[in-house]
């Protein structure tokens, strides 16, 4: 379990986190949602101790991530930032072995080595092993760094924006990995995600914040609401049930747009960008 | 014929198999041999460098010539090498490739240091002091000074790789105006004094002086090796260094003192060399691509040697002393400062 309390930080003075206090159960997937500059980051930072907070405590389980050590910290807890860019020249299994350093220091083990080699088969990595990083695509290195996060082989991962960069092929399947993982290795999982349509597909938990605070948290179906997204985001979220699943239609504000469902197929007319009306085509279209 | 061909099929066979360990694949051991050979490569030119250094063109007495030689290329030594391993972890704990102690401004505080003495004391006085007593006033006043200049430089919270340069060329030519300021109130016969030691010297080295800066620099190197394999996790950012539970600051902290030591060292032995730690640590990361640092300091160690005792050569004997190492050192290097510079902004 991961407890924080009181946790206050300020970046000159701007007040990023303010007073907060949460409690992450074990095994689940927790997504953090919020504006920009609401203290995601901040608070996974601090969670994770990359960064110290002015005040507060945060613990994994029973230690204090402030106090109990570097080994200790990190053969519990693994964290992604977003944007790494990393100057070394790195091969994918380079990179993953990196997840083995808390346990051998740079001096691997039979052991180490198998349990890159399984991080590397869990993300699809084998045929890339000895690529250099700056030679893969987006994609491919976001999965080498989950590599090494699983290779790790701690029970909490904290990642920061893992979708940021990432078409909507590769996040979803990303979101799905994510999701697999807490399901078949029963890791706890804490997200920063901007996209809260991911985060209700995929979390069993989502925590909202706005101002440094943590302002409401719950299920998916507990918080996808439009008086809870307002609240959160002072936007007007339309939010559609499909199937079970709780979608906020974000990109027009208020309501869900045109006459009806997939109007266009029905050779309906539509509306340009400049509101010109016109007929839309027929419904059926070849792909090459 | 028969036996070769066999030999050669066990040789392939065993390289193949025997010797690489099961977890690493056929195209890693391929690359890793690559990098032992090429440091092979650079230790044997360095031997030969040394060995045409010393034996070329001897004209007159041999035990004159070996002694004065001997210095020359010992100096040269100690001065690649601590500044190849020096500029190459520097680079690594301030997560750039453009940024070396000279670079921020080491350099200049070196000369400041020289003209602030010659300032107070007297052209005579700095010439009476011997060169024991100077080499170990410059060596602790620089290694003070710019151990404050890396802290402060460290310490703060913005690490915008722009603004480091900045603040190394505003700090450079701060001190350089400084020392142009102090010089220009000397006397003639003080600047003259001055100006002697503004540029790096190999060709007038104290034998003693030559020992001490070896063996300083021996025990920094030695100091560096337990620090290799926590560089390697440093080379990935702090928060990727933390998180993996590397002692980040306390890696930094103790590598940064190594540093300062290594470069006060050879700048107090023979002078400034702006650009030399750029191209010999940029160089060895370019023919040797690994991130392993013991791989990486080697290379810079011995390509360094190779740049100083080459290029002293190529000055020295084959143009007859007609420009000076440092003076070559700078045109090249400035220029691929620029180049650097270009690279990195135009992203």
């Amino acid at each position: 379990m991961i407890t924080v309390r009181n946790v206050s930080h300020r970046y000159d003075k701007q007040v990023v986190l303010n007073e907060v206090g949460l409690t992450l159960p074990v095994g689940e997937l927790t997504s953090i949602v919020g504006a920009n500059g609401a203290g995601k980051s901040t608070l996974l930072s601090v969670v994770s101790r990359l960064i110290k907070p002015e005040s507060g405590t945060v613990f994994i389980d029973d230690l204090d991530v402030q106090t109990a050590g570097d080994d200790a910290i990190s053969r519990r807890l693994a964290v992604l930032r977003q944007d790494n860019r990393i100057s070394a020249r790195l091969t994918v299994v380079d990179l993953v072995r990196f997840g083995r350093f808390p346990y051998s220091k740079g001096r691997l083990t039979p052991e180490d080595h198998r349990l890159v080699d399984e991080a590397l088969d869990y993300l699809d990595l084998q045929p890339f092993r000895d690529r250099f990083l700056d030679q893969l695509s987006g994609g491919q290195r976001q999965r080498a760094y989950i590599a090494m996060i699983l290779a790790q082989d701690t029970d909490y991962i904290l990642l920061d924006e893992p979708l940021n960069n990432l078409d909507m092929k590769h996040s979803s399947s990303m979101m799905t990995l994510l999701r697999r993982a807490a399901d078949e290795l029963g890791k706890t999982i804490v997200l920063v995600l901007h996209d809260i349509n991911f985060a209700s597909c995929y979390s069993d938990h989502i925590v909202a914040m706005r101002d440094g605070e943590v302002i409401v948290q719950g299920t998916p179906t507990q918080i996808m609401r439009r008086d809870v997204l307002r609240e959160v985001f002072d936007m007007d979220i339309h939010v559609q049930d499909l199937n079970g699943v709780r979608l906020g239609i974000f990109w027009t504000t208020g309501a869900p747009v045109g006459p009806g469902p997939l109007a266009a197929e029905a050779g309906d007319t539509t509306r340009d960008e400049d509101g010109a009306r016109r007929v839309a085509e027929p419904a059926s279209i070849t792909i090459r | 014929m028969t036996t070769l061909q066999s030999l050669r099929e066990r040789a392939s066979a065993r390289g193949q198999s025997a010797t690489r360990p099961a977890h690493t694949s056929a195209e890693e051991a391929r690359r890793r041999r690559r990098i032992t050979v090429t440091l092979g490569i650079l230790a044997v030119l360095c031997l030969a460098g040394i060995i045409a250094y010393l034996t070329y063109d001897v004209r007159g007495s041999w035990d004159y010539a070996m002694d004065l030689r001997g210095r020359q290329v010992g100096s040269l030594v100690v001065v690649g090498a601590a500044v190849g391993a020096s500029s190459l972890v520097f680079q690594t704990i301030a997560g750039s490739r453009i940024l070396t102690p000279s670079v921020m401004g080491f350099d200049a505080l070196y000369l400041l240091v020289q003209t602030i003495v010659v300032f107070f004391f007297g052209g005579t006085a700095f010439m009476m002091m011997g060169v024991g007593e100077r080499f170990l006033l410059n060596t602790v006043v620089l290694t003070v000074f710019g151990l404050l200049l890396f802290r402060w430089l460290f310490g703060r919270n913005s690490r915008n790789l722009l603004v480091l340069v900045l603040v190394g060329i505003v700090i450079g030519s701060l001190f350089g105006s400084l020392t142009s300021l102090a010089s220009r109130v000397l006397s003639p016969d003080d600047f003259l004094t001055l100006q002697d030691v503004m540029f790096a010297s190999f060709n007038t080295v104290d034998g003693a002086l030559l020992w001490v800066a070896a063996a300083v620099c021996a025990v920094g190197v030695v100091a560096l090796v337990p620090l290799l394999r926590y560089l390697d996790v440093v080379d990935l950012g702090h928060d990727n260094a933390v998180a993996l539970g590397a002692p980040y600051h306390r890696v930094v902290t103790l590598t940064l003192a190594v540093v300062t030591v290594l470069v006060a060292v050879s700048t107090a032995l023979v002078g400034p060399m702006l650009f030399l730690g750029l191209i010999v640590a940029n160089l060895a990361r370019q023919i040797i691509p690994t991130h392993r640092h013991t791989e990486l300091v080697l290379g810079s160690m011995l390509v360094g040697v190779l740049c100083t005792v080459g290029g002293q050569f190529v000055v020295g004997h084959l143009m007859d002393n007609g420009t000076t190492l440092s003076v070559v050192v700078n045109l090249v290097g400035g220029i691929y400062f620029i180049l650097l510079l270009m690279r990195t902004v135009k992203l």
